[in-house]
């Protein structure tokens, strides 16, 4: 799941206090990013706190998975957090936040239905940051091998000897 | 022992590539006494290297270097720096194929015959048949290890197979099976059984699958007569004053370049890579390209109609589990124009990994629509589409002056355009590949669009006239009586069969030939 913070030096009750809602899924503080009831955390080094947690529910609503965790979604955008990325990501949030405000939503995380957030992704799927955030999840969400088994992907056999004796022709509904 | 050769011994067959191709030529040569230099661009990968990972042996093998893309394929737009999912390694795409291996049908030797005319397509009939192939096609099919040619047992049925097959003849249809695969169903000429791992695309690690990576080219350097290069990319063929060729320039593996002089070159780099090769060696002797007087150096490039059908079920399938492509369906193979096409196609098993099947299913597509299908990824069963398409003297390699490679040359531009009636052939097969998986109680199915071309076919054609193609019925060019072109390129059309059967006959075909006329002193 990317980088965590020192969870031994830093209870969940210490954490909530340092931070702020971003959103119903996260809270923000200094140099972080966590979720709401605090089972993870993300540091951030370059980009704003609260940049990270957009970016985070960016890609939950491009690629949405109920069953897949929050901290999957960090950990497939952590890369964005990165000085030569930055400038690109901010502007590209604060595009996201303006179209918000455009429907009457104080920002993108304020908005409480997928469906409307849906609605300003699709308003700029063809831009370059829409593009760039969607490819890299192709490879940055689904070739996490933590993130396999939920989708009950088994991946390599050959250490197991194939197949062969583990189910390649187990099912018997057909 | 394998051989060591000189640059400077001219009396040497020079063969680039080491594919199906390529690899099976270089052997046959060798054992029948002919000293041979294959220079591989790639380097070179064994079974306990293949990596069992999608994304991280894509890197390991794929054939990455810079190319571009035109036309109205999908491809052109989902993946345009990436026309072609082929690999770079000694062994070429034998170590990525599927093992697929189906001979031509009789009437698809001869197209232009047995279609007639068709508007905006070039078809033309091969110079050969199928009777002249027959003893070569039973050669390779036992130097493959084809199941259920020979005497080989057929491939157990896996778990995609099983829904695969009961939807098939649910639907009335009769020629389903485990297919004609160059997988071991028992030991075989050394190899071992296929143990359904899964991962036939990466590279078998248990070598069960065939590949000329760790057969033919092992059993060429033992004769002594065979050297092979890795990682020596060839850059120019060169000619003298007579118009025959003398040699080639390479890049080794430091990058310096080596010249190599040969009494007959044989081209072996994919229907991408061999008339991009031609064209970059072109001269004021010859200004269009090597054996380019009929201008269809490039041209009608083919990539085989393709498409997949993926469904969903309301129980498990974990189409993963075990062999890649070992399930068709060949009744939709036939001619029958009153489908609304000419030509045909077949219908053959396939999963990929959930990585690849993010990438593939619907290549930009995002939200739930596309999310709850990957959510059903475990219900998921799969069949790949692959089709005649009609040859287009407008679908063709031609350098990118604007874009150059890793040495300065030229990247090839893949432009293809579908024609009506591959959209028509691919129209028909999905809705009966959707039929198939609806027959056993699909809920759900998605008609994918084609990936990056694995069968690169046609880009210099074999011809009976010189006006028609650029190589004759030996694969001999038409205007350089000392080159031969020994891959897919040389396919007059492209039937509607996995190429790589048929690749292997001709190349042992064109050894025969070749080792003959040498020993005549023809060459």
């Amino acid at each position: 799941m990317g980088e965590t913070l020192d969870r031994t030096s830093l209870t969940r009750r210490q954490l909530l206090a340092r931070s702020a809602a971003a959103g119903a899924l996260f809270v923000v503080g200094a140099g972080f990013v966590a979720g709401t009831d605090a089972a993870w955390a993300s540091e951030v080094k370059h980009l704003e706190p609260r940049t990270m947690a957009t970016l985070i529910q960016m890609a939950r609503d491009i690629y949405p998975h109920d069953h897949v965790g929050d901290e999957f979604y960090a950990a497939a955008v952590k890369g964005y957090d990165a000085e030569d990325k930055k400038a690109m990501v901010e502007a590209g949030i604060a595009a996201l936040d303006a179209a918000a405000r455009g429907k009457g939503h104080a920002s993108y995380l304020d908005m409480g239905w997928e469906r409307d957030r849906v609605d300003i992704l699709r308003g700029m799927e063809d831009s370059a940051f829409f593009q760039t955030v969607r490819g890299g999840l192709v490879t940055g969400l689904y070739n996490q091998k933590a993130v396999w088994p939920l989708f009950g992907y088994e991946g390599e056999s050959y250490s197991k000897g194939g197949y062969l004796e583990h189910g390649f022709d187990d099912i018997n509904w057909v | 022992m394998a051989a060591k050769f000189d640059l400077t011994d001219d009396s040497i067959v020079v063969v680039i590539g080491t594919g199906a191709g390529g690899g099976v030529l270089a052997n046959e040569l060798a054992q029948k006494g002919v000293k041979v230099v294959a220079l591989e661009a790639g380097g070179r990968y064994l079974p306990g290297d293949y990596l069992n990972d999608e994304w991280d042996s894509f890197g390991q093998l794929a054939w990455l270097d810079a190319r571009t893309t035109s036309g109205d394929w999908r491809v052109a737009k989902d993946f345009s720096g990436l026309p072609a999912w082929i690999v770079k390694a000694v062994g070429g795409t034998t170590t990525h194929w599927a093992g697929a291996s189906l001979r031509f049908q009789e009437h698809e030797w001869k197209a232009l015959t047995t279609y007639g005319r068709v508007q905006g397509a070039n078809l033309l009939d091969w110079p050969i048949d199928a009777a002249e192939m027959a003893p070569w096609y039973e050669k390779a099919e036992d130097k493959l290890g084809v199941t259920r040619t020979g005497g080989r047992e057929g491939l157990p049925g896996n778990n995609n197979y099983k829904v695969f097959e009961a939807g098939a003849k649910a639907l009335g249809y009769k020629d389903v099976h485990t297919g004609r695969m160059a997988i071991n169903s028992a030991d075989y000429d050394e190899r071992t059984y296929c143990h359904q791992v899964g991962f036939c695309f990466q590279g078998c690690k248990f070598g069960a699958k065939w590949s000329s990576a760790y057969t033919d080219i092992p059993r060429g350097e033992a004769t002594g007569n065979l050297e092979v290069r890795e990682k020596a990319h060839v850059l120019r063929i060169e000619h003298n004053d007579q118009g025959k060729v003398t040699g080639v320039v390479y890049a080794d593996a430091d990058g310096n370049q080596q010249m190599q002089q040969a009494r007959v070159v044989c081209l072996a780099g994919n229907s991408i890579e061999s008339p991009r090769l031609l064209l970059n060696s072109a001269s004021s002797m010859f200004p269009d390209g090597l054996a380019n007087s009929s201008g269809q150096v490039g041209r009608n490039y083919m990539r085989h109609m393709t498409g997949s059908v993926y469904a969903v079920f309301d129980q498990p399938v974990r189409f993963w589990r075990g062999t890649t492509m070992a399930g068709i369906i060949t009744d939709e193979s036939r001619h029958d124009p009153s489908r609304g096409f000419v030509g045909g196609y077949e219908m053959e098993t396939l999963a990929l990994g959930l990585p690849f099947m993010a990438a593939f299913l619907d290549p930009g597509a995002w939200g739930r629509e596309f999310t709850t299908a990957l959510d059903a990824y475990e219900n998921m069963a799969g069949m790949w589409l692959v089709g005649e398409d009609m040859p287009q003297e407008t679908n063709r390699i031609t350098l990118n002056h604007d874009v150059k490679d890793q040495y300065g040359l030229p990247a090839p531009n893949v432009h293809f355009d579908d024609h009506p009636n591959d959209i028509a052939m691919r129209n028909h097969a999905y809705k009966q590949g959707q039929a198939v998986y609806e027959a056993v109680g699909a809920t759900r199915t998605f008609p994918t669009p084609p990936y990056p071309s694995t069968h690169n076919l046609g880009t210099n054609r074999m011809a009976e006239n010189a006006r028609d193609g650029v190589v004759n019925r030996w694969g001999q060019t038409h205007d350089i009586a000392n080159l031969f072109i020994s891959d897919g390129s040389v396919f007059t059309t492209g039937a509607s069969e996995n190429p790589t059967l048929t690749i292997v006959a001709l190349a042992i075909r064109q050894a025969d030939h070749l080792a003959s006329e040498l020993g005549k002193g023809n060459l």
